[in-house]
């Protein structure tokens, strides 16, 4: 197992890239998925629209 | 008087036209794109395990490189996404200028952040393949430099939108930008084969002799249709949010706000 992470003393370099890889995937397929949710709340409420508390 | 109804024509020319412009239109892509992006998503989701099983556990290690090459199944299939998707935004961005096609300006705009997502693992992917490769995370080659060049063009596009208040004006003047960008596409691909670079040369497409182990081509096959699937899922949940913040004074956003 340690054998299998360690990638032949290449690790750092593998377990690095898939990392920002799927950290930046996510974030760009979860981030529209929130803005939508907000979107609609904030179209919902027209007394509290974008530039008003 | 009675008027006669003109005969409608159906021929299939006039079907495709209205099946057209039905699904050019807003409200309906909106929900069009609800039912398929989750479905796009959980097939990506799918094609990237399969992918990191067969690229990491199955494939075995390169004779030259030995482990490090297993970054190749998402540095090769993130450039690729990288120049694929910035040919469909300018080209969704062109037809927008040119028929002024809302839905074409919304996807031209939802896959300026997907391309610069890729384009960046691009680019930090082949700098930690770089270093335990050629010695060094950086280097001012033909290859790197134009994918350097494409991220700027991603960036440039989207701080233009965000510049420009009003929605039309910003999609017409990106896409300019879009349109202008479109050059650097086939000198990123051919820049292996026009200057003396430190970067290889093509990985699957080289005909001939086959020149990758089929334990390794399988797992980026595969990382290829899970990155397509991901792009596609991800540009239509932006396309609905372009499609709502565009259409708010519509009676079909109103439903969707009020449930």
């Amino acid at each position: 197992m340690a054998e299998f992470f360690e990638m032949g003393g290449h690790g750092f370099f593998i377990w690095t890239s898939y990392a920002v890889t799927a950290l930046v995937l996510l974030h760009g397929y979860l981030a529209p998925v929130l803005r939508r949710k907000n979107l609609i709340r904030q179209l919902g409420s027209p007394d509290r629209g974008p530039g008003t508390k | 008087m009675a008027m006669r109804k003109p005969a409608q024509p159906t021929t299939s020319r006039s079907r495709a036209w209205r099946w057209f412009h039905r699904f050019g239109s807003p409200a309906y892509f909106y929900f069009f794109a609800g039912r398929w992006a989750p479905r796009f998503g959980h097939l990506a989701v799918a094609f990237f395990l399969a992918g990191l099983y067969f690229g990491l556990v199955v494939a075995p290690p390169d004779y030259q490189m030995g482990d490090s090459y297993r970054i190749i199944f998402i540095h090769v299939p993130s450039a690729w996404m990288s120049m694929f998707i910035y040919v469909v935004m300018a080209v969704s961005a062109g037809i927008g200028l040119v028929w002024r096609i809302k839905l074409s300006h919304a996807v031209a705009r939802s896959c300026a952040p997907v391309g610069a997502a890729f384009t960046f693992c691009a680019l930090v992917t082949g700098a930690l393949w770089g270093k335990p490769t050629w010695g060094t995370y950086w280097i001012w080659d033909a290859r790197l430099t134009s994918e350097l060049v494409l991220l700027f063009l991603y960036v440039g596009y989207m701080a233009l939108l965000a510049a420009l208040d009003d929605w039309k004006t910003g999609s017409r003047a990106g896409a300019v930008l879009a349109l202008v960008g479109l050059v650097n596409i086939p000198i990123i691909h051919y820049s292996v084969e026009w200057w003396n670079t430190l970067h290889q040369g093509a990985t699957i497409t080289k005909l001939g002799r086959p020149s990758i182990d089929i334990r390794m081509l399988v797992p980026l096959l595969i990382m290829f249709a899970a990155v397509n699937f991901y792009f596609l899922a991800a540009m239509l949940n932006r396309v609905r949010c372009e499609l709502l913040d565009q259409e708010r004074r519509t009676r079909w956003v109103q439903e969707v706000v009020n449930g």
